[in-house]
């Protein structure tokens, strides 16, 4: 194997930059995606784990769908198709005149899909709770919505703290595929620090420990969201 | 937008029919590989021998802790470095998804593993049986009938997964899409096609692992 090391390309302009800004981007797409998939995923989650078929049938077509379709082309179809579909004036503007639409459009897509993943998980977390709990916010003269937000979706989310915590790693991960419409974000930036420097090695070992801190950083802080929220030793 | 252009997918089906069929031998062969990497992977973490179980450990969350698209750009540039000479795609793909699955084929038949009771294990010791006879005859039966619905439920990931070769230019059914979409200007048909199928495939897989959760004497 013939390989000429050099590990100061990391460091050397304008390659310490590219990092930098992927680093950047990989974690404002995933946060950004995060809060939409959190706040999407709850109300679907929530209609969900309601007996009520007809609303099941919406939230269940809305699961299926975005879980059976690659997420490679869910971006494709958000950044390439509904600009299309749209009435002419929304499609223009989508395509010329959003600043920054491939950023936008990975967001929504990874956002969206990350969304159908946490309901499932809302929704499993509600029914798993006891039948007398929804019965005794009943009882006790509270509202259907009151009954979720103050009594149900608290112990629910304690319940899927878990769960949450693998989403929320795999979002980071899944923030690469926004590199084929063309976002830069980390992934994207080490592949063209190779393509520049054919120094790979470097690049991708730079890459790998950066996503790798990311997920000690983000496993940490949900540890702490864990204990935080949990109740005695229940 | 200027009507819905069938013609466009009956002309390209030879394409996407070869597309998919290295959709579908991607996901057979990572699959394949990465179950007996994973199982190779399952068992040293469950052998207590300290230092094989370490290395095994950090493989499998090295490989759960990045993204998949760099785990094929690691490889697409590390095996005709290795090697030597240029291989083709292919072959870097076929390595890296082996390499990629088997950490989390690991992990589900690890739990499997774990999830067979205590006394089976203890049983299985006081009758004489080593640690790997232990594993192949008595633990693996009882836990792959319990892990069959996570399989098949990872086997539609990967499936999906599959068309991340798009980044390689490698001829999936995802890229031999996009490629009719470009070259003939037609997205919106391509890719909302190429949406059916996938949805279509996709779900009858997630059918199937539904069906075995809810009656286990299937697998």
């Amino acid at each position: 194997m013939k390989y000429s090391w050099n590990w100061a390309v990391l460091i050397s302009e304008p390659y310490l930059q590219w990092l930098g800004w992927g680093t950047l981007m990989t974690i404002v797409i995933s946060l950004v995606s995060w809060a939409i998939a959190l706040a999407i995923g709850t109300v679907v989650g929530t209609f969900h784990s309601t007996g009520n078929s007809r609303i099941r049938l919406f939230t269940s077509s809305y699961i299926s769908v975005f879980r059976n379709i690659p997420l490679l082309l869910q971006m494709f179809l958000w950044f390439f198709v509904v600009p299309e579909l749209v009435p002419d004036a929304i499609g223009t503007w989508l395509k010329r005149d959003l600043p920054h639409s491939e950023v936008v459009t990975a967001i929504v897509a990874l956002g969206l899909f990350t969304a159908s993943r946490v309901a499932v998980q809302v929704s499993a977390g509600i029914v798993a709770l006891p039948r007398g709990q929804g019965m005794a916010a009943k009882a006790a003269g509270l509202s259907t919505a009151q009954a979720y937000r103050l009594v149900l979706l608290p112990q629910a989310f304690r319940l899927i703290v878990p769960p949450l915590t693998s989403e929320f790693l795999t979002i980071f991960k899944n923030s690469s595929i926004a590199l084929t419409i063309g976002v830069f974000e980390l992934t994207a930036q080490t592949q063209q620090i190779e393509s520049f420097t054919y120094q790979g090695f470097e690049a991708f070992t730079a890459a790998t420990v950066i996503y790798m801190s990311i997920a000690l950083v983000v496993t940490m802080f949900m540890r702490q969201v864990e204990r935080r929220t949990s109740i005695g030793n229940t | 937008m200027s009507g819905f252009d069938f013609s466009v997918i009956a002309d390209s089906l030879p394409s996407l029919s070869g597309g998919l069929a290295m959709s579908f031998m991607l996901t057979a062969i990572a699959m394949a590989g990465g179950l007996i990497l994973g199982l190779i992977l399952a068992i040293v973490r469950l052998s207590n021998i300290r230092f094989v179980s370490t290395i095994a450990a950090l493989y499998v969350n090295g490989f759960r802790a990045v993204p998949l698209i760099l785990v094929i750009f690691w490889f697409y540039f590390l095996v005709p470095l290795v090697i030597g000479r240029p291989v083709g795609a292919l072959y870097s793909v076929i390595i890296a998804f082996v390499m990629f699955e088997g950490a989390y084929y690991s992990e589900i038949l690890r739990a499997g593993m774990q999830s067979v009771r205590h006394g089976q294990w203890q049983a299985a010791k006081a009758s004489g049986l080593s640690f790997l006879q232990t594993v192949r005859l008595v633990v693996l039966p009882q836990a792959l009938r319990k892990m069959a619905p996570l399989m098949v439920t990872q086997g539609v990931i990967l499936f999906q997964d599959t068309s991340l070769v798009y980044v390689v230019s490698l001829h999936d059914f995802m890229t031999s899409a996009s490629i009719v979409a470009n070259t003939q200007n037609r997205m919106v048909e391509m890719y909302v096609f190429a949406a059916v199928v996938y949805f279509i495939l996709c779900t009858l897989g997630s059918t199937l692992a539904e069906r075995l959760k809810r009656n286990p004497t299937l697998a």
